[in-house]
């Protein structure tokens, strides 16, 4: 209902339906690294290009725009690296070491060690099984959540306090204090308070009724029911009842309602799995394991006497720290060992944990804020206009006070004589007369008061309305619905909609975002032989395992390029070296992974953490190497037929500083193996060469001239699977000698045991083994462009969008995606910035800018005209297209260098970024943002592009193979990436447009009004006195008037969808603020004077001399201002539905029969104006006026109107006329002078007529 | 919170889709009329407002015309010719002992059909002035002296005098006009003026109360017996209620602007052509204090009011105006034509402009 308000808990419903997630902050190169086998991956600090990069943004804002934003789970990744340093800084000093206690299960890989801020006093003491005790303090929180704001009691003061932190209140309530001192009282006590408690009300009303649906929800959570041991058996209890130390126990797919510590599954192991999508959108099942020391002990056979010590409650949800004291002896505890609240409980049959954290200490609940609020450039633009209209008030109001002090004095001395001013009283006292000053600075006062609307406060209503009506049809656009993942559109942020019509600039993420992220083996590279031949074949159709069960991706295709040679290779008995190589290669890419397979009605699924290694892995099994069962032991693959099982020895996680993943193992036959897969380079470097002494162990296929043939076509394969676009892996192995096996199994063993430097110590071990391998292959997956992708890229970019492409793959990869999204064409100039050294870059750059006679400075426009000089050759210089990788953007985007590269990049039509990290990505963003006041749009969809999305004036997420990152971190998710040219070109148009229109038409609507009781004032010897009566000067902006600007603000369209699709170029009004700027403010004002003056003087010099009375006057001018102002808004309205029809009609209806109740009221605070509209509406003269003052005030309007369309045509005009010209036209025009060939052709439905034809 | 997340890995396809319901609103495609101001719809509204507003600005200023109208100022001919300077002018006006009626004759120049309507003319009166206006209590007025302090305290400064509330209270009823006028045809007999019906019906039913009659009225003081200061206007007969008394419920209607005229009464008998009418203003109203003018207007009515020529006269403006803005467009547009839709004129292909795109 309210989006974007909701935590990120609630937000599940927008849950993407897929099986394969990853967890946040991988590293920066994702393709060649590719294996990012290692959900803990954290960005690591010693990655060179990190570095760098914050040396180069510290200081800088960007600083506070990353690594800040605390109130916001999704910016996790960033801080958890910087912090992550900052522990090992600390944990190498070790002050605290004992505290620690890192899990030693495996998975708690990464330097997620202990939060430094652990205080050690402060530490929590959970009695297991005793809660009794664990509360005596009342320390803790129950498990009672409220995620509502108020209660019935607290609603009105605490609601209150709130709405008054708005500025605008303030000043309301100023007025409203002002108008209470007897001298300055304008209005009535009542209508005066009626503006503010309007507002008031409902703004109460919108948030008591969001409050009330969080409350249901609470109630709803908190009555939830699980089972908790009490009375020496398992009853079930309330959720708001549970306490920390309680024992509960969870079965299958039950939630889990508050964060426990593991004590035993009904695995023997004491594996659980579980589902956190809830909490951070990852849709995989994640493993979480009981301490040994516990699993054995179930409190149904004996009472469990421990505590569990852990850190105090905090939000950092990939992190815990803690022991479980049990039987005298101490287990450490990590983040594996708990689960949190709001996860659910998959493939275990039942658990028992301790509670540690409830209620609103849950990890869950504290990370449930937090909404960044964004202001749009609109709203900006409005701002400074609101300060020129504080400026007309002040004129306006001084010119009063001025005018009256002037008055006074000038009859000072017979004041007390006039019968209409009388300066004493009847006791001959003075009677509220202060002298010309006096009397100067209070007309000045009560000016403020009466003229109080000219600062249109309830624009800013209005617009919120509008905001919101406008999301309502975006979210229900069914064009933008995407059905495989079942999403629509989200607006998560409610106040930039606008923005969306202004975009310059779009950083997109590839993988994922331009790409599906589905990956699927595409090639294999065995022993130096391409397989890549490809038969598409049913993996269920040839997997022939014994128990014929069927493998099934549930979101993947289950179809698998099978190349024939390559099957037939695997299934002939014979043992050439092709066929060991084949085999080697097949149980790497089977075993050297995290993926679980797990059982689900009897078919076989695979967990995985990233989705290239559940491609790896059907494609083994599409082979006939199927991965049956993995636990934390062994293995168990299905071998061709045969089932075999692995023990597991050790694991080398994948980390992005070694950026492969090892394994070892025990294979049936006694013989210890490593296989390891990773990134190209991260491999190559470690293949044993064929000029080094190949050690003994290696086996026949490390024969020295073998391998170099082998080494040198893998490599060529490499670099043609690259420029096809595909992500390259490269396959190793090595076998084991026994005294290298005892020696590398030693120092594993130490170091994962280790409290200290684990990490540091597990990559020693890592480095003593991965050395000399096998060189076994490559594998190419191939991840498919998103359907539309080209032609969204096109549109966009001849809407005048430059289309920049921020991707970790490497720049082979990247130039061919850049081209086949048709982001590059061959016809464009590449200019390729590949520099490890910061004057080799500075160099690059330059050469680039001289060579391309770009000129160097900081004005865009100037650049672009230069540009568009040098294009105006006859030669017509080439487009120029920038590649830039990650290490030249190091140094590029250090504060000397930028404004080279932002010259260069600018005066490219197109920039492809590769190698980039996640930092460095929201880097380019922000520099963008800092050195133009073009509005920059981010897109992308996994947790690396948060931070660059969070950058953006727009961020937009899709939800898609990744995780919700992304998503919670957005402004607009998105289901697919060609959405993005509906929602710019078409949504955020008509946004754009109508809001424009709207606050121009407000500051109008409000102007002309002040401006008309203005003119009165100096009628009425500069004395505060309106003709209006008190009502209709408090309705006339809340009521009258108010309706038909929010239902424009709406309803209005200017062209239709399939006119703005088939000419992108008329994006371009809001990238030059042509709907709102000075100009039009200024021409709006002008009007405004002479409406004011109209409005005035047509009555004044009807009614000069004449029998008229005040409120008789008045009447008219209300009157004549409310047909006004709507009929003005009914000349611009440009697409009338019978909803319009209804608001501007139905509004001046309203407004007059508002006028005759008001007559009609005999009460003492209505009887001053009893039957003054029935005199005046019962008199020719009065309608006469109100014809004249419309006709004459909007005649200027009319004709600058049609002059500016004879004259100076605006392209949405034309394209105006073109729509209601006919349909073909605009096919014809299209396909004649699209300015590029790329132009999206438009659908071939025609019109229908009622739509183009209905006004002439 | 929704932790029913009763989608498992692989059982979310049982999801319901959250595809959004077609419907011709919410795809923003409901039928509408799109108006476009081409040069033909233009050069119609254009002659149509011509067509319409020099028709009504005939007839409005023939009925302007028709009105017969006389206007005598007499504040200063009123005077005696020795008195100039505006103190002398007020001790004058002040000054209850002399006789200030004055003698004036009026020539009728068309002959005006009854009612015949008296009106004086104050200019550069403030009645609209905030201090002024606010002076009152609505609820006095109707209900006399139930009515509460409090809401007599818009009356101020003319709230009270010798501690007991002056009903009618307030500057707009003390400072009511107090000039008469008796007329007289050439032959001396007196021409009725009807003072009745002068006022709003609904003013006199809902507004002033039969019940309340004025007392404590400063207005009704001998001059000796006060300062002179305390006499503003009018006095009012004691003996007749307030709705009744319609001379001030005319006058509290205060007037919009600064100069007004207000209804005296009426004369039901036809005034012919040439007629001479000789009138006796009692000149008593001070409005020497502000430089006011003060008129004596004998006028007919239209159905449109007064003499005002403003509405014709604009009315017939603005008609001829938009008639000429026709044609002038309609010579734009056959000198330069544009085709409707002409895309030469799109930013982009214009001439000379690169920028739009390449």
């Amino acid at each position: 209902m309210f989006f974007g308000r909701n935590s990120f808990l609630s937000s599940q419903e927008e849950q993407p339906r897929t099986e394969n997630g990853e967890r946040i902050g991988h590293g920066p190169s994702r393709s060649s690294t590719g294996s990012r086998s290692d959900g803990s991956a954290h960005l690591d600090v010693s990655d060179p290009s990190f570095e760098s990069f914050r040396e180069l943004v510290s200081g800088s804002d960007l600083q506070s725009e990353v690594f800040g934003a605390p109130g916001s789970m999704q910016s996790e990744n960033a801080p958890a690296t910087a912090r992550s340093r900052l522990f090992s800084v600390i944990s190498s000093k070790g002050p605290q070491a004992h505290d620690r206690h890192p899990s030693s299960s495996s998975g708690a890989g990464g330097p997620a060690l202990p939060a430094a801020r652990t205080d050690a006093r402060k530490e929590r003491v959970v009695y297991v099984d005793n809660p009794g005790r664990t509360n005596e303090n009342f320390e803790f929180s129950g498990n009672k959540v409220r995620t509502s704001k108020y209660t019935l009691i607290s609603f009105l003061p605490r609601n209150l306090f709130e709405q008054f932190h708005r500025v605008a209140y303030i000043y309301f309530l100023l007025i409203v204090i002002l108008n209470q001192i007897p001298q300055l009282a304008v209005f009535g006590r009542l209508a005066s308070l009626f503006p503010l408690l309007f507002v008031l009300v409902v703004t109460a009303i919108k948030d008591g009724y969001e409050d009330w649906g969080r409350h249901r929800s609470d109630r709803e959570e908190n009555n939830r029911l699980s089972w908790v041991f009490q009375n020496g058996r398992f009853e079930p209890k309330r959720w708001k009842k549970i306490e920390a130390g309680e024992v509960v126990k969870i079965f299958q797919d039950e939630s889990i309602p508050c964060d426990i510590v593991l004590l035993g599954t009904s695995d023997a192991n004491g594996v659980a799995y579980v589902q956190t999508i809830n909490l951070d959108g990852e849709t995989n099942l994640k493993t979480r394991y009981a301490r040994q020391e516990s699993a054995s002990k179930h409190p149904g056979l004996a009472p469990i006497t421990g505590k569990v010590v852990c850190e105090p409650p905090n939000r950092n949800i990939y992190d815990f720290v803690a022991y479980l004291e049990i039987d005298d002896t101490q287990a450490p505890l990590g983040p594996n060992n708990i689960i949190l609240r709001g996860c659910v409980l998959k493939n275990t049959a039942w658990i028992v944990g301790v509670v540690v954290y409830a209620g609103k200490e849950t990890k869950a609940m504290l990370n449930s804020s937090g909404a960044q609020s964004k202001r749009s450039r609109l709203e900006q633009h409005m701002n400074k206009e609101t300060l020129w209209l504080s400026f007309f008030l002040l004129i306006i109001c001084i010119a009063g006070g001025v005018g009256m002090g002037k008055w006074v004095h000038d009859h000072d001395s017979d004041l007390n004589n006039f019968p209409y001013y009388k300066k004493r009283d009847t006791a001959d006292k003075k009677f509220m007369y202060y002298g010309p000053f006096g009397e100067g600075v209070f007309a000045f006062l009560s000016f403020i008061i009466m003229f109080q609307i000219m600062i249109p406060i309830s624009l800013y209503i209005s617009m919120e309305l509008v905001r919101l009506g406008q999301s309502y049809f975006m979210v229900r656009d069914v064009e933008m619905f995407h059905a495989p993942s079942n999403s629509r559109l989200q607006c998560r942020a409610l106040n930039i909609n606008e923005d969306l019509g202004q975009v310059k600039y779009i950083f997109s993420d590839k993988t994922g975002t331009l790409t599906e992220n589905k990956m699927e083996f595409h090639s294999a590279s065995i022993g130096g032989v391409d397989y890549s031949n490809v038969l598409a074949a049913k993996i269920s159709g040839t997997s022939d395992s014994s128990d014929g069960m069927q493998v099934e991706g549930s979101h993947l295709k289950s179809g698998v390029r099978l190349d024939p040679n390559l099957l037939e290779l695997l299934q002939t008995e014979v043992t050439s070296s092709e066929a060991t190589f084949v085999h080697r290669y097949m149980l790497v890419l089977a075993a050297c992974n995290t993926v679980v397979p797990t059982r689900h009605s009897g078919s076989l699924q695979y967990q995985a953490e990233s989705p290239d290694e559940q491609a790896l892995v059907f494609a083994a099994s599409a082979y006939g190497y199927t991965l049956l069962d993995r636990t934390t032991s062994t293995i168990v693959l299905d071998v061709l037929g045969e089932q075999k099982s692995y023990k597991i020895v050790g694991i080398h996680e994948f980390d992005s500083v070694r950026k492969r993943m090892s394994i070892v193992v025990e294979c049936p036959d006694n013989t210890y193996k490593l296989l390891v897969k990773g990134a190209d380079t991260a491999v190559m470097d470690i293949i044993a060469r064929p000029s080094e002494q190949v050690e003994s162990g290696s086996g026949s296929l490390a024969d020295g001239h073998l391998q170099a043939g082998v080494l040198f076509a893998t490599q060529r394969h490499l670099d043609f699977y690259s420029t096809q676009g595909l992500r390259t892996l490269v396959v190793a192995f090595k076998d084991l000698g026994q005294p290298e096996f005892e020696e590398w199994h030693e120092k594993y063993k130490r170091a994962s045991t280790a409290l200290v430097d684990r990490v540091k110590l597990l990559r020693e071990a890592a480095s003593l083994i991965e050395r000399n391998l096998a060189l076994l292959g490559a594998t190419a997956i191939e991840d498919r462009l998103q359907d539309g992708v080209p032609e969204t890229i096109s549109s966009l970019r001849n809407s005048g969008i430059k289309v920049w492409v921020l991707t970790g793959d490497k720049q082979e990869t990247a130039i061919s995606i850049g081209f086949s999204c048709a982001l590059l064409t061959p016809d464009m100039e590449k200019v390729i910035v590949n520099a490890n050294t910061k004057e080799l870059c500075v160099e690059k750059l330059k050469s680039a800018i001289r060579e391309h006679g770009i000129t160097e400075t900081k004005d865009v426009h100037v650049v672009e005209k230069n540009l568009n000089a040098v294009k105006g050759d006859s030669t017509r210089k080439k487009q120029l297209a920038l590649i830039i990788d990650g290490n030249s953007l190091v140094h590029a985007l250090s504060p000397d260098v930028e404004e080279l590269l932002f010259d260069l990049a600018v005066a490219c039509r197109i920039v492809i970024c590769c190698r980039v990290a996640p930092l460095q990505k929201a880097g380019i963003v922000s520099l963008m943002k800092r050195r133009t006041k073009d509005m920059t749009l981010a897109i992308g969809d996994g947790a690396n592009d948060v931070s660059m999305i969070q950058t953006a004036d727009v961020g937009i997420g899709l939800s898609g193979q990744e995780g919700r990152q992304a998503v919670m971190a957005s402004d607009f998710a998105l289901g697919q990436f060609r959405f993005l040219k509906r929602l710019l070109l078409v949504h955020g148009h008509w946004n754009y447009q109508r809001l424009a229109y709207m606050v121009l038409y407000n500051f109008y609507r409000n102007a002309v009004f002040v401006m008309m009781l203005f003119w009165y004032i100096l009628h009425t010897a500069f004395s505060a006195q309106t003709a209006l009566f008190d009502w209709n000067l408090m309705f006339y902006s809340l009521i009258y008037t108010s309706v038909p600007t929010i239902v424009v603000g709406i309803l209005d369209k200017d062209l239709s969808h399939k006119t703005l699709l088939g000419l992108p170029p008329l994006y371009g009004v809001g990238q030059r603020n042509e709907s709102y700027n000075s100009v039009l403010f200024w021409a709006t004002m002008l009007d405004t004077l002479w409406q004011s003056l109209v409005l005035f003087y047509v009555p004044f010099f009807t009614f000069q001399g004449t029998t008229i009375d005040i409120w008789g006057m008045g009447c008219l001018w209300a009157a004549a201002v409310v047909v006004l102002v709507n009929l003005h808004l009914a000349m611009d309205v440009l697409h009338w539905t019978w909803i319009t029809h209804a608001a501007i009609w139905g509004s001046i209806v309203v407004s007059f029969a508002c006028f005759f109740v008001l007559d009609a009221l005999t009460d003492k605070g209505f009887i001053a104006h009893y039957r003054v509209m029935f005199h005046m509406a019962s008199t020719a003269v009065f309608w006469l006026n109100i014809l004249l003052v419309i006709v004459v005030a909007l005649l200027p309007r009319f004709c600058a109107k049609v002059l500016m369309q004879k004259f100076w045509p605006s392209d949405l005009h034309i394209a105006r006329e073109l729509e209601l010209k006919n349909r073909a036209a605009i096919s014809e025009f299209v396909k004649s002078s699209a300015p590029s060939p790329r132009m999206v052709e438009l659908d071939d439905v025609p019109y229908s007529d009622k739509e183009s034809k209905e006004d002439e | 919170m929704s932790n029913d997340a009763a989608s498992s890995s692989a059982g979310a396809s049982a999801k319901p889709s959250r595809k959004p319901k077609y419907s011709k609103f919410t795809q923003q495609e409901l039928p509408a009329c799109k108006p476009l101001l081409t040069p033909g719809w233009v050069i119609a509204i254009l002659m149509l407002v011509g067509a319409i507003f020099i028709p009504i600005g005939a007839i409005a200023l023939l009925a302007s015309n028709s009105v017969v109208e006389i206007v005598e100022q007499y504040e200063t001919s009123c005077l005696p010719a020795n008195i100039t300077t505006k103190e002398a002018r007020i001790r004058y006006i002040q000054d209850d002992t002399t006789e200030k009626s004055c003698p004036m004759t009026l020539t009728v120049p068309k002959k005006m059909n009854n009612p015949v309507y008296v009106y004086y003319q104050l200019d550069h009166y403030y009645q609209n002035h905030r201090r002024y206006v606010k002076s009152r209590s609505d609820k006095q007025l109707l209900d006399g002296a139930s009515t509460s302090n409090s809401d007599l305290d818009s009356c101020k400064p003319l709230k009270q005098f010798n501690n007991t509330p002056i009903i009618p209270c307030g500057l707009i009823a003390w400072s009511l006009f107090n000039d008469t006028y008796l007329f007289s045809r050439q032959n001396s007999a007196p021409i009725p003026v009807n003072k009745r019906g002068i006022s709003w019906k609904s003013d006199r039913d809902h507004k002033f109360g039969s019940t309340v009659f004025p007392s404590n009225f400063p207005n009704n003081l001998n001059r000796n017996e006060s300062s002179s200061a305390f006499i503003g206007g009018a006095a009012l007969n004691v003996s007749q209620p307030l709705s009744e008394a319609e001379d001030l419920i005319v006058w509290m209607r205060s007037a919009a602007l600064p100069t007004f005229r207000k209804l005296w009464g009426k004369i039901e008998t036809d005034l012919q052509a040439g007629e001479i009418i000789s009138v006796n203003i009692t000149n008593v109203y001070n409005t020497y204090e502000f430089g006011g003018k003060k008129k004596l207007v004998l006028s007919t009515a239209s159905w449109l009011g007064g003499k005002n020529n403003f509405l014709g006269i604009a009315y017939l403006t603005v008609g001829v105006l938009c008639i000429f803005l026709a044609i002038v467009f309609f010579l734009i547009h056959y000198k330069t034509p544009r085709p409707l839709g002409d895309t030469s004129y799109l930013s982009w292909n214009r001439k000379g402009n690169v920028n739009g795109l390449s």
